[in-house]
């Protein structure tokens, strides 16, 4: 495994505060800007997932727009017409989309590479039509706006809108998808994913069913991004498909994942609020301009790839390994907090 | 069954399919030469189509119009794989992915800055002639459809097969480092692949645009989607691929708009279902080379 960067203290200290100010947020902020916190949270829950899927196994996918998707829908149809709370549709939307993932992953076993991430792109390009063709909503539109969950009286102490409500719901359900997100790259299965992604032939010599991992990251990442698309439609109590909006959000799930750095635990998360803060920050940049906010977006896109190609949590850890490189060089003892050399060079 | 319904519908597929070909065999000219998968390609086309829109606009033949336009993307292609592409060189595929999405976006939205946001009226470069053949309607716009993807395969093939620099780009996307030894000059080349690739992409656009309605910022975006899958189909690596799978999308898409009631708005079922099975009987597509791997 690779060394430790920090001391067991520094990193529950670093957890505290940083779960610290996720709970402050809302406090401070006003409605519009809690409303960006939470998209960046659902955003974090699909990167979470998409990065299980092509960071850690390196199967890439730019359809999982159709994922939250149907997790958007399957929670705004459950809500509006069978009447549910909305935590009692995430079981039933986690289930759906992992059996969905699954099938949809089959393929995986013998299609690899970017013909794999074509049959993605198919599955981005079908859903909204299957969406125009099964779902009847609002005026005989798509669109399917379910009752949002609002605050209920015992936690009007911390939150008295229905705004930070949401917030709060959506960072609960963040915390658990990422810690067990957590676990389970660190785990047996996420060496069989690394050790598939690498060489997948090599790893099914050391007995790793390549048909469990392939097809189960496939799965996994699905009900990632099922779960986000519930927490995005509780949000945002709209539930939409265009063709447009499904690609892009697909688009945006791996953008998050790349530009937090691939195969990292944070990354993902890191990935998605830069993204968030991004797109925001481009479209304030000319207000009046709404049309060139993608272009100014696209090229810093481009740019923060050229700078860290191995993105944000990825070229921090390179700056971090310098530095303690160069503290050994100068000769100085080792702290508790610096590991060997040896178990450094050799990740 | 009524048969001439039938050839009317296939004609109308095999039209459609050009199109999806030309654009596909863009983006198999991109993987070739440089591995690389080019998700701004439609947007590209994109902003080719909207040069030949305001140089038709200006009062030039639309003839003249597509002939400017194909150099003007030439260059254009060139200019963006030296600029935007050449600095990922060493770059994962993955991250060379996301940075031709960044193009997507900023051309998309250069265009409707530049151009404008409303829809474009963009004439046709065939006459709207209409033969009857034994009963059947032939449009002249389906006919030159097929022949401008036909001259673009000579073209192509006696460019790659018969001249020094199809040897050389040939040369390239086989090994790269062999062909900097042997005085290849690897860069040039690299951008002769992506400005080819546009002027495929610019032609790919002035026939698309008289067979929908209007020119608008989307209007490349689904023949994107079908043009991927054309060269999924047919394999990555083979233009003779892209040209069979453009012909194979767009003829069972329209002949399941016709004829498979139950799949009404949503016919693009059809085609990936095609592609789904093709892959999984042969994963590098119809015509794709595979890939032999050694542990």
């Amino acid at each position: 495994m690779r060394g430790r960067a920090l001391g067991i203290g520094t990193r529950v200290g670093v957890v505290v505060l940083t779960v610290g100010v996720l709970v402050w947020l809302p406090q401070y902020y006003g409605a519009t800007d809690t409303a960006l916190f939470a998209k960046a949270i659902y955003i974090s829950i699909a990167a979470l997932g998409l990065n299980i899927l092509t960071g850690y196994n390196g199967q890439v996918s730019i359809g999982h727009g159709a994922f939250f998707g149907f997790g958007a829908y399957a929670t705004a149809i459950l809500m509006n017409d069978q009447g549910w709370d909305f935590l009692a549709t995430l079981p039933v939307v986690a289930v759906a989309s992992f059996v969905i993932g699954a099938a949809v992953g089959f393929p995986a076993l013998r299609v690899k590479g970017l013909y794999l991430a074509l049959i993605t792109l198919g599955l981005a390009a079908l859903f909204p039509d299957l969406v125009t063709k099964y779902v009847h909503g609002t005026g005989g539109t798509t669109l399917v706006q379910p009752p949002q969950p609002t605050s209920p009286s015992w936690a009007w102490g911390f939150a008295p809108n229905d705004d930070q409500w949401r917030y709060y719901l959506a960072l609960a359900i963040g915390i658990v998808m990422f810690v067990l997100a957590w676990n389970l790259v660190r785990g047996r299965f996420g060496r069989a994913l690394l050790a598939v992604r690498d060489h997948d032939a090599a790893a099914s010599t050391i007995g790793i069913d390549l048909a469990r991992v392939k097809v189960g990251s496939f799965a996994i990442s699905a009900l990632y991004a099922g779960i986000a698309g519930s927490v995005g439609v509780m949000v945002t109590g709209l539930a939409n498909a265009g063709r447009v909006e499904t690609f892009q959000l697909s688009i945006n799930f791996l953008v998050a994942v790349v530009i937090g750095g691939t195969a990292t635990v944070l990354g993902p998360v890191v990935g998605a609020w830069t993204f968030v803060f991004l797109e925001k920050a481009t479209q304030n940049l000319f207000p009046d301009q709404a049309l060139v906010s993608p272009a100014i977006f696209g090229v810093a896109l481009i740019l923060l790839l050229l700078l860290l190609p191995d993105g944000i949590v990825g070229g921090a850890r390179r700056v971090g390994r310098f530095a303690r490189r160069q503290r050994h060089a100068r000769g100085s003892p080792p702290t508790r907090d610096v590991p060997s050399p040896i178990r450094e060079d050799h990740p | 069954m009524d048969l001439n319904l039938f050839f009317s519908q296939l004609l109308n597929g095999l039209s459609s399919g050009a199109i999806y070909a030309s654009l596909a065999l863009a983006i198999v000219l991109i993987f070739r030469t440089t591995g690389i998968l080019n998700f701004a390609q439609g947007e590209m086309a994109l902003f080719s189509t909207y040069v030949t829109w305001w140089l038709a606009d200006q009062g030039l033949s639309i003839g003249v119009a597509i002939a400017i336009s194909v150099a003007v993307s030439f260059v254009g292609g060139a200019v963006i794989e030296r600029v935007v592409i050449r600095p990922f060189e060493k770059a994962s595929p993955l991250v060379i992915v996301i940075a031709t999405l960044g193009l997507f976006l900023a051309l998309n939205s250069l265009t409707q800055v530049i151009f404008g946001t409303d829809a474009k009226q963009l004439g046709s470069a065939f006459p709207d002639t209409v033969w009857d053949v034994w009963g059947l309607r032939v449009e002249a716009q389906t006919i030159g459809i097929l022949v401008v993807l036909g001259l673009e395969c000579v073209a192509l093939w006696a460019l790659f097969q018969r001249t020094r620099i199809g040897l050389g780009l040939r040369a390239v996307a086989d090994n790269p480092e062999a062909s900097r030894l042997l005085g290849i000059r690897v860069g040039t080349m690299l951008m002769f692949g992506w400005g080819l690739s546009a002027a495929l992409g610019s032609l790919a656009g002035a026939m698309v645009v008289p067979t929908t309605q209007a020119l608008t910022a989307s209007s490349l975006q689904s023949v994107l989607v079908f043009a991927f899958a054309a060269a999924a189909l047919g394999g990555f690596d083979s233009p003779l691929g892209a040209v069979v799978g453009g012909l194979i999308v767009g003829v069972t898409q329209a002949l399941t708009i016709q004829y498979i009631e139950p799949l009404n708005d949503i016919e693009l079922v059809v085609p990936f279902a095609i592609i789904l099975v093709v892959l999984l009987v042969r994963p590098s597509g119809l015509f794709g080379s595979t890939q032999v791997e050694r542990v």
